[in-house]
């Protein structure tokens, strides 16, 4: 069981029967070579390094761990410690895959680079490894994102980037999806499309998890150091689902250490505008996987609401279907309203202002920390910074900046 | 294998007949108008029907038939409200083949197990889901073949020898290549390289091949038959549509869109 857990996904792409590869006969030939060159490339002792040195030098990594005391006080059981992914370049840990597929893009030669993006994290991620590699960039993001997200639309400008608005379907995180795809296929000679998350074709949610697992394995190394013990629990938000597969994967195999994946329950699951595709959805296919996904009785993907974008999405990475299903994670949900509750208390408390998105993990974080002992510990992954989201707040409490 | 597909073909290779396979959103631009233009495409030439599964998240498809899809999905088109109109136009037409073309999804909730038959009963003669490949088939693959619909396959120009040789084993029906690399109504300057890809699919299979994607007329139409055995019409036929008020006029815009293509077709040398 052990062994299987890590080994994870066979090779062609499977998570138990999660994952795979649902897509147009176009972009299968693209995908066989992209298997390719990771597995290749993966392996190579120079490819290796250069990431290494990019990680430590250009991202800032290692990322501390902080013991957030007062934070853990207010909550009154166990000590809560973030991982401090808010504090990489770019603020966040999308980061950590742009700067590997950015880099193996480079190495297969390809000259031109597409995203999409829901909060505008991973685009800013991707147009600013684009910059530095001197790669054309361009971000697909649904209109309402751009709306919301405005202060990230101009940062990829300034990066060089063009970003492209996309209107069609509910004009978010999936339809930017749809529209990247649809680039891909037209541009498939001279393109390589940088994934945000753990989601998509094979060999993408492996990829992308491999790239952010960086995060869970320094985390693992620095409790150790800093405690001398496994924190008791992990939480981690939940949307595609990169931040917290990225925790999670280098502790699959310790048994001991309790995993939380945090969905967004919007204005509540009852409500039916939520994206808590694991909590209240089932599996279906979308976006190249067979997944969790909300679709109604007919197979259509269902709008989704969250007041943070960047976990605003119908479907998520195959593998948390398959963590769930196999009971090695649990998944549960945060509304819009408990989310902003913990972001003002986080940033009151520990003057730290956290993403909406981590906000969720934070919140839950926070409950869970709560029914627990003094000498247990959480770990919540702060997968980003609030900076982008203080518009958004604003507008929330009526505002205006 | 599915009869009415092969003896479609087996027949129209005789006379050297080239197929002409129009496509349609099923629902758009309303849902009572769909079988009334089916006829319609039939009477003025339309050898093989393909109608689209309207899908949410139509990853293969360009601006033209997302739009039509999201206004299917307004109008309730589900999958079964799909195979009661292939029901209605079996009623008045049990010769012409019918294939349905769409997204996993859907089909995944109907019962992935379950629908081959359902699309069987109702008439429907093949199923081309765009976003899954032949080894995702899965329990699919066997259902559809227990049913007798056909399995249709795509090739691209991105499609390697191998896997052309691969999907070759698996495809039923007639194999469909995609002239470009993108998406469905895109626009190109000019005809893609057809006759080595053509000659590839061949080497490989003795199942007729049908081209689409980006012909939009009959002056386009003309010059892919010459490398193939149908051509695919879809997007410029579903644009046409859109303007439609009535059923009447809806009929009256696909006869005027499909029977030039026709009788151009006729008349290659």
């Amino acid at each position: 069981m052990n062994d299987e857990r890590q080994s994870q996904p066979d090779s062609r792409g499977h998570f138990g029967e999660f994952g795979g590869s649902f897509v147009s006969e176009t972009l299968m030939h693209a995908l066989d070579e992209l298997r390719e060159a990771y597995g290749r490339w993966r392996l190579d002792d120079e490819f290796v390094q250069r990431m290494d040195t990019d990680l430590a030098h250009y991202v800032g990594r290692p990322s501390p761990i902080y013991y957030a005391q007062r934070y853990s006080e207010a909550a009154g059981g166990a000590k809560i410690y973030l991982k401090r992914e808010d504090l990489n370049h770019t603020g966040a840990h999308k980061i950590n895959n742009t700067m590997g597929q950015g880099l193996l893009a480079h190495y297969m030669g390809k000259q031109r680079v597409i995203a999409e993006t829901g909060a505008g994290q991973h685009g800013v991620a991707t147009a600013t490894v684009a910059a530095r590699l001197d790669q054309s960039c361009r971000v697909y993001m649904g209109d309402v994102d751009i709306h919301r997200q405005a202060i990230n639309v101009f940062r990829m400008r300034l990066l060089g980037a063009e970003v492209s608005g996309v209107s069609s379907g509910s004009a978010t995180l999936k339809d930017a999806l749809n529209e990247a795809m649809r680039d891909w296929v037209t541009n498939i000679d001279d393109t390589f499309y940088i994934i945000g998350t753990v989601a998509g074709p094979h060999p993408y949610p492996e990829m992308v998890r491999d790239f952010n697992a960086v995060v869970g394995r320094e985390a693992r190394r620095q409790m150790l150091q800093l405690c001398d013990q496994l924190p008791d629990a992990l939480v981690a938000c939940v949307g595609g689902g990169s931040n917290a597969i990225g925790l999670f994967h280098p502790f699959l195999n310790d048994e001991d250490v309790k995993m939380f994946g945090v969905e967004a329950a919007g204005r509540g699951l009852e409500t039916g505008e939520h994206a808590a595709s694991l909590c209240a959805g089932r599996p279906g296919i979308l976006h190249g996987c067979r997944t969790y996904l909300l679709d109604d009785n007919a197979g259509q993907i269902r709008h989704t609401h969250s007041v943070s974008a960047g976990l605003d999405y119908p479907g998520v990475g195959p593998e948390h279907a398959w963590l769930k299903d196999s009971g090695r994670a649990d998944y549960v949900s945060v509304t819009d309203e408990e989310a902003l509750q913990a972001f003002h208390q986080l940033t009151r408390l520990e003057g730290i202002m956290p993403a909406l998105e981590s906000s969720h993990a934070l919140a839950y974080g926070f409950k869970l920390a709560a029914s627990m002992r003094p000498d247990q510990r959480v770990l919540i992954n702060l997968s980003g910074r609030g900076d982008k989201d203080v518009q958004t707040v604003a507008e929330i409490e009526g505002l205006s900046l | 294998m599915n009869q009415r597909i092969s003896a479609r073909f087996d027949t129209a290779r005789q006379s050297g007949r080239k197929l002409l396979i129009p496509f349609i959103t099923a629902g758009d631009p309303d849902p009572a108008w769909t079988v009334p233009v089916m006829h319609a495409l039939v009477s003025a030439g339309a050898d093989l029907l393909e109608l689209g599964v309207p899908f949410s998240d139509p990853m293969a498809d360009g601006p033209v038939i997302q739009l039509a899809s999201e206004r299917a999905i307004e109008k309730n088109v589900t999958l079964g409200g799909v195979l009661d109109m292939v029901r209605l136009f079996r009623q008045t037409d049990s010769d012409t083949p019918v294939v349905l073309m769409g997204y996993m999804n859907p089909v995944e909730r109907y019962g992935r197990t379950r629908f081959p038959a359902d699309a069987a009963d109702a008439g429907v003669d093949g199923l081309l889901l765009v976003d899954c490949p032949p080894v995702e088939r899965d329990d699919l693959g066997s259902a559809m073949d227990e049913a007798g619909l056909d399995g249709i396959c795509l090739v691209a120009p991105t499609t390697t020898r191998d896997r052309v040789k691969d999907i070759a084993g698996v495809a039923r029906g007639f194999i469909y290549y995609v002239s470009l690399k993108g998406i469905t109504g895109a626009g190109q300057l000019e005809l893609p390289e057809l006759s080595e890809p053509v000659k590839q699919i061949r080497e490989f299979s003795d199942l007729p091949v049908a081209v689409g994607f980006g012909i939009k007329n009959a002056e386009t139409a003309v010059k892919v038959a010459v490398h193939a055995d149908a051509v695919v019409i879809g997007s410029a036929l579903v644009e046409a549509l859109a303007e439609a008020e009535s059923s009447a006029q809806a009929c009256a815009l696909a006869t005027a869109f499909v029977a030039p293509v026709r009788e151009s077709l006729d008349n290659m040398g």
